[in-house]
């Protein structure tokens, strides 16, 4: 589905990534792994279209999208989190949801004033797949509720299900543990699982916690210091020398 | 600290000195083809001094000055309520405007004719203001240019009656769509630049409308503006005394009442007045509606909003267009009331006078955008013994609510949209 | 030969207004770099300046005193000192308390700063324009006497050493005092070099202050050169020189020397060859053109998102 080959961005004389490869397919979740500052967030700000890449392609279905503009690249099915939650916190959580369906309503301004049934028809349908979402990750007592009032672990599962809602086929996750305590950790791993089998999405994401990464994963892209490091199952991975140095340091 | 506070109010108090000394106090005077210095009166030299003092001991003694101010109590008595909840204050809020609606269709019957023009300059204000108010307050553009279209819509009408006799109902959507167009095209090429370059892009497109108005004379009659422009019609009556037009009726005649000048005005105030709750009413179903929320979301990250697949260019498009549209709006309304415009009325200090109304509003707030509207064109009028002051006040008036006030008038309490339970 | 001439004319005056205007952008570039707020106001103490310039010739000449190097001196000096002032005033009184607000807060602020003090100046010296003696005459020319010639004046000449002095002070400054180099850290970061001990709030002051001086000393000149002031031309030389900055990159300070002589010459150019009546519509053509290709200004350092 996802092909990266090469990808290397440079930021004025600092390489940030440096031909970084990597691949996802259907069906499966991928994660990347590295020391901090390794330039993971770099590699999902390429891939998403928000920089643009200095070298090197990324074909999304066949298609090459490196360089793409970043909502051109979410309209083609890949949607991604952030690493600090971005929500539209003065808008309420299903507010949110229904920013998301934007590309999925009927933005015609007559329709919308004079409330034809089909503009009706869409809004509610809108409405039901927010609520449908909500449910599915447990928000939806909080449905109308500002976004910026959830706790922090409640917005985390906001930005998913609204990136879910966009029905897309690669959905990237940067940190989507991060900050969360064990036992959100748990429920955020049977979230992603069920994505995977239940709605056929597959999942590219950056992550610190082990536990996570190595439960989940069929496969794991190491990177250090923009350079591939290593790639391989989670097993493969764990047993990997350099993979043990780069974390460790040199004994 | 007792010291620093000395020295550093007597610092306040020389700058206070230097910078009122030499421009108010010794004024160039012509004598002849020679300039002269001449001392200022007495009462200036002395309000002078007087500032001087007043800055010194407002400096040394500020901790306990703004302590004390801090320690009163609050003047609003609803600032600590519990915010109501939204279907009620919903129902609250028509409930209001409906009564604000009915006072306002009867009042101008009952007052002067003065007055009833003044009003209808305060309506087209606010409808430039709620224009602008989406630009703006909704999409968080920095649009300081806004008076473009403002002209654009005047100048539309005023060049469609004098070349092809088109009169004001059908000028008015040509003119609302050509204000529109040029919001497109000039958006078009801009929208992607930042924030503070988008501002003066913006004014610099003001601006050069203006210039080209004042230029093409042979289109636009230059400083002289065009006149002429005609009232609107009612089902082809005319309100004046006489017939302009062939094959129109005259109002006081079809109905047998002897003519009076308030005719004109208050029909020109009532038409303003639908005009002007229109354009309140389509924008705040625009919110509502997809185009307001991506704006929305737009303003409130954009980042996230591109993330999910909003085109950033064509969402501020949309709302830089749809003001435009309304400003072409107030702008046909504004030539027909003054019969006669020139380049004169479309200056940057009107967008600024624009601007300060919805800021002064509290961006986005409809209820807001139409006090602060009433407030900055009827106040100065009521002050009109200080008219020399006026302008200097209003300057003033601006920075003092930015320090005071920031949020506006009404800061805006939005109307979310809600999932019924479905049970 | 003549069609020379005449461009090398239109060049001369061009680089003439714009290193006028460069002075005064220079006090939008580093207000902007350093707090993000552009200070519209900042036109009207160019404004001030000038009239102090005249208000001290006048007395001083009020006063008998004949010889031109003291009186532009002590022109200069009264600018300077009332233009800070001022400069330092506003930034006290109508940006600070609102600093770090959303955007538009600061914004409104200062247009209404611009139009108190346009006002102020109206009301204490009357809002037809005054005369300013042009104290500096005569120049060179060269060029065939029977038809067109072109020609330097002294004054022109004085605008740019003066500008160049300035320009050359400035750098020096920035780049090598104690006090350039906090400048340089406040505009990078702000929060940075609170934490770092420097007090910022005395260096945002220090920079209002410097580009009030330098449209000070812009007012002077320029009152000089045109022969007359009135209340509201700071308004439409500000609106120039803050496009000159954004010409050359909002917050760069050799970008708004670049932009203000651009500006100037573009100007002079359309003046010269097309209409003057035009020559607005020109300058806002070439900022909206050179934006559309480099978005952040000619030297303006392209921003990229931290996402």
């Amino acid at each position: 589905m996802l092909e990266v080959r090469n990808l290397s961005m440079r930021f004025g004389g600092l390489l940030a990534v440096d031909q970084v490869s990597l691949d996802v397919n259907e069906h499966e979740i991928v994660s990347i792994i590295g020391p901090n500052g390794a330039g993971k967030t770099t590699v999902f700000n390429c891939i998403s279209g928000f920089y643009c890449p200095t070298g090197g392609k990324i074909r999304f279905q066949g298609e090459e999208v490196q360089g793409k503009p970043d909502f051109k690249i979410s309209r083609l099915g890949m949607v991604r989190t952030f690493q600090h939650v971005r929500l539209f916190s003065k808008m309420t959580v299903v507010e949110n949801l229904l920013v998301a369906q934007h590309r999925h309503l009927n933005t015609n301004l007559f329709a919308g004033l004079l409330k034809t049934p089909s503009y009706r028809q869409q809004e509610q349908k809108a409405l039901d797949r927010a609520a449908y979402w909500l449910d599915r990750v447990g928000l939806l007592e909080l449905a109308n509720r500002e976004a910026g009032n959830l706790a922090y672990g409640q917005q985390r599962r906001l930005e998913i299900a609204r990136c879910m809602v966009t029905e897309p086929q690669l959905l990237m996750l940067d940190e989507p543990a991060a900050g969360l305590n064990p036992a959100e950790t748990r429920d955020l791993n049977h979230l992603i699982v069920s994505l995977k089998e239940d709605y056929n999405v597959s999942v590219l994401l950056i992550e610190h916690d082990m536990s996570l990464v190595m439960e989940i994963s069929d496969r794991i892209n190491v990177i250090n210091q923009g350079r591939p490091l290593a790639c391989g199952t989670p097993e493969e991975v764990r047993q990997n020398d350099d993979v043990i140095k780069a974390y460790l340091g040199e004994a | 600290m007792a010291a620093q506070n000395f020295k550093h109010a007597l610092f306040c108090a020389i700058v206070t000195l230097v910078i009122s000394y030499p421009i108010l106090g010794l004024n160039l005077v012509a004598q002849g083809t020679q300039v002269v210095l001449e001392g200022a009166d007495t009462a200036t030299l002395i309000s002078i001094v007087l500032a001087a003092v007043a800055v010194f001991l407002f400096q040394l003694f500020r901790d306990h000055i703004m302590g004390s101010v801090g320690k009163m109590p609050n003047l609003n008595p609803f600032a600590n309520r519990e915010p109501m909840e939204q279907s009620k204050r919903q129902r609250l809020d028509t409930i209001v405007l409906t009564l604000l609606v009915i006072g306002a269709l009867i009042w101008p019957f009952l007052v002067s004719r003065g007055s009833v023009d003044l009003a209808t300059l305060v309506l087209i204000y606010v409808m430039l203001a709620l224009g602008l108010n989406v630009v703006v307050g909704l999409a968080g553009l920095l649009d300081l240019g806004y008076v473009a279209f403002y002209a654009v819509g005047a100048y539309t009408f005023a060049l469609l009656y004098q070349y092809f006799n088109i009169s004001f109902w059908l000028a008015l959507p040509i003119g609302a769509c050509l204000a529109a167009t040029f919001g497109f095209l000039l958006g078009f090429p801009v929208l992607r630049l930042r924030g503070d370059y988008l501002a003066i892009v913006t004014l610099g497109f003001g601006e050069i409308i203006r210039i080209l108005l004042n230029n093409m004379t042979w289109l636009t009659g230059g400083p002289n503006g065009i006149g002429g422009i005609p009232d609107p019609t009612l089902f082809g009556m005319e309100f004046g005394r006489r017939v302009k037009e062939e094959g129109n009726t005259l109002f006081h005649e079809v109905f047998n009442i002897s003519y009076s000048g308030n005719h004109k005005i208050i029909v020109l105030y009532l038409i303003t007045l639908v005009l002007a709750l229109f354009t309140a009413l389509v924008i705040r179903r625009f919110t509502k509606m997809p185009v307001g929320r991506s704006w929305e979301a737009l303003r409130e990250d954009e980042i996230a909003a591109r993330s999910l697949g909003l085109n950033r260019t064509s969402v501020k498009l949309s709302a830089f267009t749809i003001g435009a549209f309304f400003a072409g709006f107030a702008g046909t309304v504004f030539a027909s009331k003054q019969g006669f415009i020139s380049p004169e009325s479309f200056v940057f200090l009107e967008s600024a006078i624009i601007l300060a109304i919805v800021v002064l509003g509290g961006m986005g707030s409809q209820i807001g955008v139409i006090l602060a509207a009433v407030a900055v064109i009827i106040l100065p009028e009521l002050a009109r013994e200080f008219s020399e002051y006026r302008m200097l006040l209003f300057g003033l008036a601006m920075v003092l609510m930015m320090i005071w006030r920031p949020q506006g008038l009404m800061p805006m309490r939005r109307i979310h949209i809600e999932l019924k339970k479905q049970e | 030969m003549q069609d020379l001439l005449y461009f090398l004319q239109q060049l001369i005056n061009g680089l003439t207004i714009g290193s006028a205007y460069a002075l005064i952008a220079i006090g939008y570039t580093m207000v902007y770099g350093i707090i993000g707020m552009i200070n519209f106001a900042h036109g009207e103490i160019y404004m001030i300046g000038a009239y102090t310039a005249l208000i001290t010739i006048t007395g001083l000449a009020s006063l008998g005193v004949a010889w031109l190097p003291l009186i532009l001196i002590v022109a200069l000096i009264c600018a300077v000192l009332v233009s800070s002032s001022m400069g330092w005033a506003v930034e006290r009184v109508a940006y600070r308390p609102v600093r770090g607000r959303h955007r538009l807060i600061p914004l409104i602020s200062a247009i209404g700063m611009s139009i108190f003090l346009q006002n102020y100046v109206h009301l204490a010296q009357g809002s037809r324009n005054i005369g300013f003696p042009a104290l500096i005459q005569g120049g060179f020319q060269f060029g065939d006497p029977d038809s067109f010639q072109t020609s330097i004046s002294y004054m022109q000449i004085t605008i740019f050493i003066t500008t160049l002095i300035c320009m050359t002070a400035l750098s020096l400054f920035i780049s090598r005092s104690r006090i350039g180099r906090a400048c340089r850290a406040v505009s990078q970061d702000l929060g940075m070099a609170n934490l770092l001990g420097i007090d910022t709030n005395r260096i945002i002051s220090a920079t209002f202050i410097i580009g009030a001086s330098l449209a000070a000393v812009a007012g002077l000149l320029l009152g000089m050169y045109y022969g007359s002031v009135d209340p509201l031309f700071g308004f439409i030389a500000g609106l120039k020189a803050f496009t000159a900055a954004v010409l050359g990159g909002i917050g760069s300070i050799p970008g708004a020397m670049l932009g203000g002589l651009i500006l100037g010459v573009s100007e002079s150019m359309t003046s010269g060859y097309l209409s003057g009546e035009y020559k607005d519509v020109v300058s806002f053509g070439l900022l909206i053109l050179i934006l559309l290709f480099k978005p952040t200004g000619l030297l303006g350092k392209p921003e990229v998102e931290k996402i």
